[in-house]
């Protein structure tokens, strides 16, 4: 719509930054509080900190243990990202390219699978997980992201490869290439721009997920983020000087994750939520 | 003798060239299963299979301790129905919520993608501000909403003196419930914002510039032509956030715990505790199924409803 910069314009550009400084309103609450004392706090939230009190950072840092749980958070969401990859992109490629009923049904199942809530999976989850040797482990945590995750990601990867030309697969098997090495040297490779996305979207799912992370581990030295973060405050109630050094902790990590990759991660959300 | 040579000649090629068929399907089964049988494994262990059990111990008194797991029937069941007043209010609070989360939410990132879509200078800065709070997970947002609601609105309304500002929120039934959706909103409008601005870019500017040439205002621009040709996007926002404001759990935990007196707990937080702080499992699992149920009910009816739209329009 119109290129020119109008009145109207003007206005409309008036109005978004009012509401754009809205939005940021709680983030600057909880930057000024987490530095000021505790009695600064209850004496006046909105003013600005006549001393910048770090300390309340340093006491975080080791009640939390937010390096522990830092890398906690990181191996789950990398390991499960590239298993999910790898498994679902080898699905999707195979199931379009042997059409007939069978891929078909086996489709229908993964995709109708994502209605299913994860209240209605947990309970028995636990006791499968229990019997599997899957609880208060890292990777079985990270096995469990695998078959969660599968549909979604399935999902993207089965109508993107529908996209790609079937010609150059062809003739790298006349040349005798294995079917594994036509898969991971000429298609993978071409599947990047989803890819991305699958990457994106599971990161953020994963990487903030609460409950099955809470239901799965229960040494406190496997918790993630969010675990160490809400044991935090169950511990320390309505202690705001250190609570909010913890959130801002706990956010910052996925805020630099998203201001690096704000683009391919906006036109990600995009895409993968059309499809 | 010529005929019976060639027969035999015949049944020697068929069974020679049978051999390497069957070997070749054989292989490329094996192959099949390479491929598509690591997801297909991991599915059916993490979400298939507790799915069947669950329904199975639906119908059980299953304490999840106890190794005996009775039969029951439909006793789980008609106790939900019968005397369970806390699930059923969750299920009301939760409906109601769902209702007005999703109308608010959408019109609020319907509206930043208009805003967004008119040549602003700031655009791609308040896109980035819009979006931010949708990539921290609900349980910090929760957290970070309680300071506000509890310190942040209280010494703005001693500044402002505004009333708004003034109020109890978490600590009275009405508001509280408003705090969620308030939350929710600021959540998850980003991301509806950004599947709008997806879709208003694929919109024809000639067709707007032939309409606006013939005389229409920016009001029938917008709903004679402009939403009926977003339709699916439409679709997509309301299928994903009546989803996501279904099944709310860890925003809802971490900010009123589901209170005051438990007028905010949500379905997903009422099933929770039924199964492991009371240890009904039994019970928590026939609650889940129900909320299965109605959330597929929920999403069906609307893609059903909204596809018929776009049909239409």
């Amino acid at each position: 719509m119109g290129n020119q910069y109008t009145k109207k314009t003007f206005v409309l550009e008036i109005v978004g930054i009012i509401v754009g400084l809205i939005f940021l309103i709680p983030f600057y609450f909880v930057l000024i509080n987490s530095i000021k004392p505790f009695a600064a706090i209850l004496i006046d939230a909105a003013a600005w900190p006549k001393e910048f009190k770090f300390s309340n950072y340093a006491k975080v840092w080791n009640v939390i243990n937010f390096p522990r749980a830092f890398w906690n958070s990181l191996v789950i969401t990398v390991m499960s990202n590239i298993g999910l990859v790898v498994i679902s992109s080898m699905a999707a490629w195979k199931m379009v390219r042997t059409p007939g009923k069978f891929s078909k049904i086996l489709f229908i199942i993964f995709v109708s699978a994502m209605v299913i809530p994860f209240q209605t999976v947990m309970i028995p989850l636990m006791k499968i997980g229990g019997t599997l040797g899957l609880t208060n482990s890292l990777p079985g945590l990270i096995i469990m992201y695998f078959g969660f995750g599968v549909p979604i990601t399935l999902f993207l990867y089965h109508g993107f490869v529908k996209t790609v030309p079937v010609e150059i697969e062809e003739s790298a098997m006349i040349d005798g290439c294995s079917q594994f090495g036509v898969f991971w040297r000429i298609v993978f490779p071409l599947l990047k721009p989803i890819t991305i996305t699958v990457i994106i979207l599971n990161t953020l799912w994963i990487w903030n997920d609460y409950l099955l992370p809470l239901l799965v581990l229960q040494d406190p030295e496997l918790r993630t983020i969010p675990l160490a973060a809400s044991s935090f405050f169950a511990q320390y109630t309505k202690q705001w000087d250190m609570g909010l050094a913890a959130l801002v902790l706990g956010i910052t990590p996925i805020i630099i994750f998203f201001l690096f990759l704000q683009k391919h991660i906006i036109k990600g959300i995009a895409s993968g939520s059309i499809k | 003798m010529e005929t019976k040579i060639q027969t035999g000649l015949v049944n020697n090629e068929a069974q020679i060239k049978s051999v390497p068929k069957k070997k070749v399907k054989y292989k490329s089964l094996l192959t099949y299963a390479a491929f598509v049988g690591p997801a297909l494994l991991f599915f059916l262990v993490i979400q298939i299979l507790p799915f069947l059990m669950g329904v199975y111990y639906s119908f059980t008194s299953w304490n999840g301790v106890s190794s005996v797991v009775e039969w029951v029937g439909i006793e789980n069941y008609k106790q939900i129905f019968s005397d369970d007043k806390t699930f059923f209010n969750s299920f009301m609070f939760t409906t109601k919520f769902m209702f007005a989360a999703v109308i608010i939410s959408n019109l609020i990132g319907f509206s930043f993608a208009l805003l967004l879509n008119a040549a602003l200078k700031t655009r791609n800065i308040l896109r980035t501000v819009f979006f931010i709070p949708n990539v921290i997970g609900g349980l910090l947002l929760g957290f970070i909403w309680q300071f506000i609601f509890v310190k942040g609105f209280a010494s703005i309304g001693n500044i402002t003196d505004i009333g708004f500002f003034k109020m109890p929120w978490l600590g009275d039934e009405k508001t509280a419930f408003w705090g969620i959706v308030i939350v929710f909103a600021w959540q998850i409008s980003g991301y509806m914002m950004v599947i709008y601005v997806a879709a208003l870019q694929g919109v024809d500017s000639s067709l707007l510039e032939a309409a606006r040439i013939d005389g229409a205002s920016s009001w029938t621009l917008l709903t004679k032509i402009i939403i009926p040709l977003i339709l699916p996007a439409f679709t997509i926002c309301f299928f994903l956030t009546i989803s996501m404001a279904f099944k709310i759990f860890d925003l809802n935990i971490s900010l009123t715990g589901g209170g005051p007196f438990n007028s905010t707990q949500s379905v997903a937080i009422n099933i929770y505790q039924e199964a492991f702080q009371n240890n009904r499992y039994g019970l928590g699992t026939a609650k889940s199924i129900l909320f299965f149920v109605v959330v597929a009910i929920f999403t069906t009816v609307q893609v059903r409803l909204t596809k018929k739209k776009e049909v239409e329009a």
